[in-house]
């Protein structure tokens, strides 16, 4: 039974958080809540998931499906506090995405009248500067990881080391999942790097739809796919209406 | 004996004037003081700076012209992620806005509700909030770690405007679903504070419904008190309603036309509170 590539993408989220500890796990979006679940599922046990509102979970209910078990409570300002504390690993949308990590859902276009305005930085800009920020992009495309994005709102590598030892402090951007593949920063100049390509997905392919050059080095691994127990999480216990294939199509 | 500050919605917004700084409080679509804001609609006061963890309330009054400058981290529905109608505005150019983090936004709410110039925190740096706000300065640690941060200067306003579950005549408000949300520091943070509510109880009627942490917002800092049912309409307020799913889905529906919008103005936010509800059961009756 194979893999579907949304699949192999919920285990690539699910793999943000694999030595995360004791910490809340902030997935924005399907696949990355998937993701979340399933970490805590498998192999981060003691990941801190919130119901989406002001509650922690207990225990880990299919995507939709009210917990059973609330063990805390978060409320936004309590959730602001846990960012600035750092317990926390969020993985956020992006409209834009450089290839130093900046990242950009507020407006595209100049800011007295963009051309399309967007949702606003929301956290962006304290979660990257206060703990571990990665970002799940659905559909890998030139307009979205693009050479300069129109407003920095997430802090990426360049903009942090310019901005000094207060923004670098606790800044870390372990990883960005995308639907064609896995990347991070492990450069010396701390820009994109291919980390591993998703099943069926070619360099050629990746390069095409990444708006600024980026190296695919041979030998250069594959996604892993979801072992059996995983697969039987995704699809009978975190997943059983296939969302995932909305977000993520085969 | 306090005084009794109830009053109506129009008496409250009567004591707004144009060009004032009024904070909103909620959160994206959630427990948004409509009733107030549809009150707003209905007098004739204008450029605002509205200071919002922005939802509806942002974008009926951007839509009606009545923001010069928004403050916020971000506009949503919540469940339809963006708002058309702050979108629209924002893309013909007739808004400004003043973008600050989530975080940034509390402390500086936090700073005004303790009478201080600003409160320093780290995020912001290096993001282009920095840029985009040009008065917004950086602030050494005056300790050994000497680490710049940035200050975010005080958002005081002049009018608060929230919606909680119950209130006493006297201004005691309490919340009864699961996050207060920021509403006690929106009112602590104005010179003058208006909370509209589900219902009005006696004092005595709080400890039967929760314990006494839901009783967020203080009376010495409202000037009224509003019952207005449903005020939070089409927003969520629970555990008294949820959020109004379809109704806020013909909102949305109508900002893509201007005539669509007129006729939806025309349907629901031509008249009073009473008309406005009425139009709205006759929307759920024929949706039904």
């Amino acid at each position: 039974m194979s893999a579907t590539r949304a699949e192999v993408c919920a285990v690539a989220c699910a793999e943000a958080w694999r030595g995360d500890g004791e910490i809340l796990a902030s997935p924005i979006g399907v696949l990355p809540t998937i993701g979340a679940r399933l970490a805590r599922l498998t192999f981060s046990p003691d990941l801190l998931l919130t119901d989406g509102e002001a509650l922690l979970i207990a225990d880990t209910p299919a995507l939709g499906a009210k917990a059973a078990v609330v063990e805390g409570w978060l409320p936004f300002r309590r959730h602001l506090a846990m960012v600035s504390g750092g317990r926390r690993h969020v993985m956020m949308g992006a409209s834009q995405l450089d290839r130093h990590g900046n990242q950009n859902i507020s407006r595209i276009g100049a800011a007295a009248r963009p051309a399309r305005q967007l949702l606003g930085v929301r956290g962006a800009p304290g979660n990257t500067v206060n703990h571990p920020t990665s970002y799940w992009i659905p559909r890998h495309s030139p307009r979205v990881l693009v050479e300069r994005v129109d407003m920095v709102c997430g802090v990426g590598h360049d903009r942090a080391a310019a901005a000094g030892p207060p923004a670098t402090r606790f800044h870390r951007i372990p990883r960005v999942v995308t639907d064609l593949a896995v990347l991070d920063f492990a450069t010396p100049d701390r820009t994109m790097r291919v980390r591993s390509l998703h099943p069926g997905v070619t360099a050629e392919e990746l390069c095409a739809a990444t708006g600024f050059p980026l190296d695919v080095p041979a030998g250069v691994p594959r996604t892993r796919a979801p072992n059996a127990e995983e697969l039987r999480l995704i699809r009978d216990v975190l997943d059983p209406d296939a969302l995932r294939e909305r977000e993520v199509r085969a | 004996m306090t005084a009794d500050k109830r009053m109506t919605a129009d008496e409250a917004v009567s004591r707004l004037e144009s060009g004032m700084t009024i904070g909103i409080g909620g959160w994206g679509s959630r427990r948004k003081p409509m009733a107030l804001v549809r009150a707003l609609l209905r007098s004739d006061v204008t450029d605002l700076t509205v200071v919002s963890y922005g939802g509806p309330d942002v974008g009926l009054l951007a839509a009606a012209g009545r923001v010069r400058r928004l403050v916020a981290a971000f506009t949503t529905l919540d469940s339809i992620p963006l708002e058309p109608h702050f979108r629209a505005a924002r893309q013909r150019g007739e808004l400004e806005l003043t973008e600050l983090d989530e975080a940034m936004f509390m402390w500086g709410l936090t700073a005004a509700a303790h009478r201080l110039p600003f409160l320093p925190v780290r995020a912001g740096l290096g993001s282009d909030v920095m840029t985009a706000w040009p008065e917004l300065r950086t602030v050494v640690s005056p300790y050994e770690d000497g680490e710049e941060l940035v200050a975010v200067p005080a958002l005081t306003l002049d009018a608060a405007l929230v919606h909680l579950n119950r209130a006493d005549a006297r201004g005691n408000a309490q919340y009864l679903g699961p996050d207060p949300y920021f509403d006690d520091l929106f009112c602590e943070a104005a010179r003058e504070a208006y909370v509209s509510c589900e219902r009005v109880v006696d004092s005595a009627a709080f400890a039967e419904l929760g314990g006494p942490q839901t009783l967020l917002v203080r009376r010495a800092c409202v000037n009224g008190v509003i019952e207005a049912p449903g005020g939070a309409h089409f927003t969520s307020c629970a555990p008294d309603y949820e959020r109004d799913e379809a109704f806020q889905a013909a909102y949305a529906r109508a900002a893509a036309d201007p005539a669509a919008w007129r006729e939806f103005t025309g349907r629901f936010l031509s008249g009073d509170e009473a008309d406005y509800r009425a139009a709205v059961a006759d929307f759920t009756r024929e949706a039904a």
